[in-house]
């Protein structure tokens, strides 16, 4: 279709074809231009986004069968699936695993608590932060890992030395914060609360803590994470049993595909952790998402 | 301590003589404002004249103030931005501060009717629109029944249709409720339109203070309600043509 514009004289430029004139005073549909959201297909959007690491898996396949990987260094994929299955069907990978797990809730466990409460402490009061606040920034400043030898001077080399090396890094990821979450909690809101007769211990339940609770689920994902990390690290130094022991092991006799299968146990745990923080922040912050839904 | 008698007959505002400087800034002079009981004054003035520093004073959020004042226990205050937490629905926002029992539960319902938002009641805050916010403000404000309400710019956000309906909102509520109001605004039109005073903070003082005779519904095209604008417009230091 055609529009002539009527009464508009000539144009000052003189378009350079008569066929670019027309389509420039041809009208469009601007449906036809609108972007359309994008991942609103069949398939669902979790599905998608894995199609990343589904090519490179197939990467990695054709790259193995062509025998361009040396499969003592890259043992295919296959190969990892059937030694996976293998110490799965034996009961090894799971005793290991649970050992390793028991190590890492335990110092969630602890760090949460401990960090939590000195969050709570340093955040709603003055003398609180001045006992402690100090004392989280120098403990945040030393890299964990150099803590290792102290901790295995005072504590001994079994666990009760690697569940304190796990929960000294949750402690700082969920004090940090934590207690900038409670320190900035809006203002106007505390105010206007105060003005509405809210006393001190409520004020505490139904302004601050919930206030904060975005900045502790922040520290909570940094934590899940860091764990897994301190873990890996403090199983190396000697460790009886776990995925860190299995991981020495198979470097020793040079099981290259069970390192693999390890490499990809430890991907699983941290994005199973990844996703039990997702699945907390939907449920407690649903006020949000309500937000973020309109 | 027994009650004052001037506070506890006749008026619901007795401030005499404040000051307060901000650093070396003298913010107000020798204020001296007595409101009503049942009485609807704007105050006006311009940015950073005070006027804010004032209500704050009133609403016991800023004590440090030199002089007189007294005012009613039962207070409340609306705010520019409604100030509801995000994480609590519309309903115990309402309730904030608030004995938890049935009888003030069917009282804050009962508020939220009254701003006409009884389907939002378990609604959360941001999925309100602005005048909905400010709505519940008020209902919260309400419900706790005071003598003396406190309303710092609180349709300054507002677009100006909402405005529009929150104006007449406000009226209906007043003539219900009848509690002293100090209304804070920069907006003349609004001052008119709704207070029976309107005050001009100037100079840290009261610098000028106006009835409004014009029996409701008051209009724009009134040829008082003019005279009145005038006469404001030229003490906050505008000409009007």
């Amino acid at each position: 279709m055609q529009t002539a514009t009527v009464g508009s004289g000539a144009p000052a430029i003189a378009p350079p074809s008569g066929e670019s004139a027309s389509r420039r005073d041809a009208l469009v549909d601007p449906r036809a231009l609108a972007q359309r959201p994008a991942g609103q297909g069949l398939v669902p959007r979790w599905l998608q986004r894995l199609l990343g690491p589904a090519l490179l898996l197939a990467a990695w396949h054709l790259l193995a069968s062509a025998d361009i990987f040396d499969p003592r260094t890259t043992p295919a994929p296959l190969t990892v699936l059937r030694t996976a299955a293998g110490l799965a069907a034996s009961g090894v990978l799971l005793d290991n695993l649970l050992a390793s797990l028991q190590l890492v809730v335990k110092g969630l466990a602890l760090g949460l608590s401990v960090g939590l409460a000195a969050a709570v402490v340093a955040g709603l009061s003055r003398a609180g932060e001045n006992i402690v606040d100090a004392n989280m920034e120098i403990l945040r400043a030393i890299p964990n890992f150099a803590l290792l030898p102290i901790l295995i001077a005072w504590f001994g080399i079994d666990d009760v030395s690697k569940v304190l090396l796990i929960a000294l890094h949750v402690i700082v990821c969920v004090y940090i914060n934590t207690y900038s979450a409670i320190r900035n909690v809006d203002a106007g809101l505390i105010e206007a609360a105060r003005t509405f007769g809210v006393k001190r211990r409520e004020l505490i339940a139904t302004v601050i803590l919930p206030g904060a609770l975005p900045g502790f689920l922040i520290g909570l994902r940094l934590a899940l994470t860091g764990a897994w990390l301190s873990l890996i690290f403090a199983e190396t130094i000697n460790a009886p049993i776990g995925l860190g022991r299995m991981m020495s092991d198979a470097r020793e006799y040079f099981r290259v595909d069970i390192i693999f299968v390890l490499l990809a146990v430890y991907a699983l745990l941290g994005l199973l952790s990844l996703a039990s923080v997702r699945y907390l922040e939907a449920r407690l912050l649903t006020w949000r998402r309500a937000f973020d839904g309109a | 301590m027994a009650p004052d008698p001037i506070y506890a007959g006749r008026l619901a505002v007795a401030a005499h003589g404040l000051a307060k400087d901000f650093g070396a800034q003298p913010i107000l002079r020798d204020l001296s404002l007595e409101i009503e009981r049942g009485e609807f004054v704007a105050l006006l003035g311009r940015s950073g004249s005070g006027k804010s520093t004032f209500l704050r004073v009133l609403g016991a959020l800023d004590g440090d103030v030199r002089g007189d004042i007294r005012v009613p226990r039962q207070r409340a205050i609306v705010f520019q931005d409604p100030r509801l937490l995000p994480w609590q629905r519309v309903l115990r926002n309402v309730l904030l501060g608030l004995p938890r029992d049935a009888g003030t539960r069917t009282r804050a319902l009962a508020a939220l009717e009254e701003v006409g938002l009884s389907h939002r009641v378990n609604a959360w805050p941001r999925t309100l629109s602005g005048g909905e916010a400010q709505r519940v403000a008020l209902a919260r404000a309400l419900v706790r029944e005071p003598e003396l309400l406190l309303l710092d710019e609180p349709f300054g956000a507002l677009d100006a249709l909402t405005r529009i309906r929150m104006h007449k909102l406000l009226r209906d509520l007043y003539r219900r409720h009848r509690p002293a109001v100090l209304l804070v605004t920069h907006d003349v039109d609004e001052a008119i339109m709704l207070a029976e005073r309107v005050l001009v903070l100037g100079d840290g003082r009261i610098s000028l203070n106006l009835r409004v005779d014009i029996p409701g519904p008051r209009h724009h095209a009134d040829p008082r309600f003019g005279a009145l604008r005038e006469r404001l417009l030229r003490e906050l230091g505008v000409d009007s043509d």
